[in-house]
């Protein structure tokens, strides 16, 4: 049987840690040419934007959605629709995890939508995100 | 109706494009934002194809060190004119074409769609709507994106 039609609604996709360090960040910023100092100077970030620490990208925290997608969809098929918002701020040191679950699946179109979202270790949803992705045929 | 924050400035930006950029995709870049990023999948460690989120750092204003405040940012040509000067990123929805490859060179055109006035709960709040339409060198469609600023 092929891979779509053992995919189930509820299903989960494969959950990842991310850990941001200073130097991960910093290179980060750099190839996206971002040169926001709450990102790489804590003493700035801590005294000036009154943050209790570096501040993790939302835009990084998208990309780890992504990945959670891309990386379940692997070779199988495409990214039709991704999307992402960022609802609370994050901070070096925190750890965070990239989750997804299936919430549609379409038969004939051989499209399935996940709902993903940026889990803090608090358990709070920091950044909900959606995608839908299409199969390829076999 | 009670006073809108929406200046009639602000209001006639509504539907208006800003220049269009075009850039060009080179796989080092990519193979950067990949490294950068962690990425697992070899295609995107290769520079074979972008990840979905390349786009948005490949679309960043370049502008010079000493064009930018104090606080390492640049001013936003996006920006209308608000009485609400603290900006935050809303969401962000993008359609995919393709996906991004080396040697592209894309044309990206970002609209402001709309503007909405709200009461948050600490104060008012604008939300500013943004479409962004990236087309390849024959004019074909690569991504969409739909996005919202936050101003309060």
């Amino acid at each position: 049987m092929s891979r779509f039609a053992n995919i189930k609604v509820g299903d989960r996709l494969p959950e990842k840690n991310h850990t941001a360090t200073e130097i991960s960040l910093f290179l980060y910023n750099a190839a996206i040419w971002n040169p926001h100092r709450i990102h790489y100077d804590a003493p700035y970030t801590l005294e000036i934007e009154k943050h209790p620490a570096i501040v993790i990208d939302g835009p990084l925290q998208g990309d780890w959605l992504a990945q959670c997608v891309t990386d379940w969809l692997g070779q199988d098929g495409e990214l039709v629709t991704f999307s992402y918002a960022n609802r609370r701020a994050s901070y070096l040191g925190e750890t965070l995890t990239a989750t997804g679950e299936i919430t549609e699946k379409d038969e004939v179109a051989g499209t399935v939508n996940v709902r993903l979202g940026i889990r803090n270790e608090a358990g709070e949803i920091i950044a909900p995100g959606s995608a839908t992705v299409r199969f390829s045929e076999e | 109706m009670s006073e809108s924050l929406i200046t009639d400035a602000a209001r006639s930006a509504i539907g208006q494009s800003q220049p269009p950029i075009t850039v060009e995709v080179s796989r080092r870049e990519i193979q950067k934002y990949s490294l950068a990023t962690q990425q697992v999948q070899q295609k995107y460690l290769d520079g074979d194809e972008a990840p979905p989120m390349f786009l948005f750092g490949l679309l960043r204003p370049l502008t010079p060190i000493d064009e930018l405040g104090p606080d390492g940012i640049a001013r936003d040509a996006s920006l209308p004119d608000l009485p609400l000067k603290r900006v935050m990123a809303g969401g962000t929805e993008m359609i995919w074409s393709r996906p991004i490859r080396p040697g592209d060179v894309l044309t990206a055109t970002k609209t402001l769609s709309g503007i909405e006035e709200k009461q948050g709960k600490t104060g008012p709040l604008i939300f500013l709507h943004y479409t962004l339409n990236v087309v390849d060198v024959d004019g074909k469609p690569v991504v969409k994106e739909r996005s919202t600023r936050i101003c309060r």
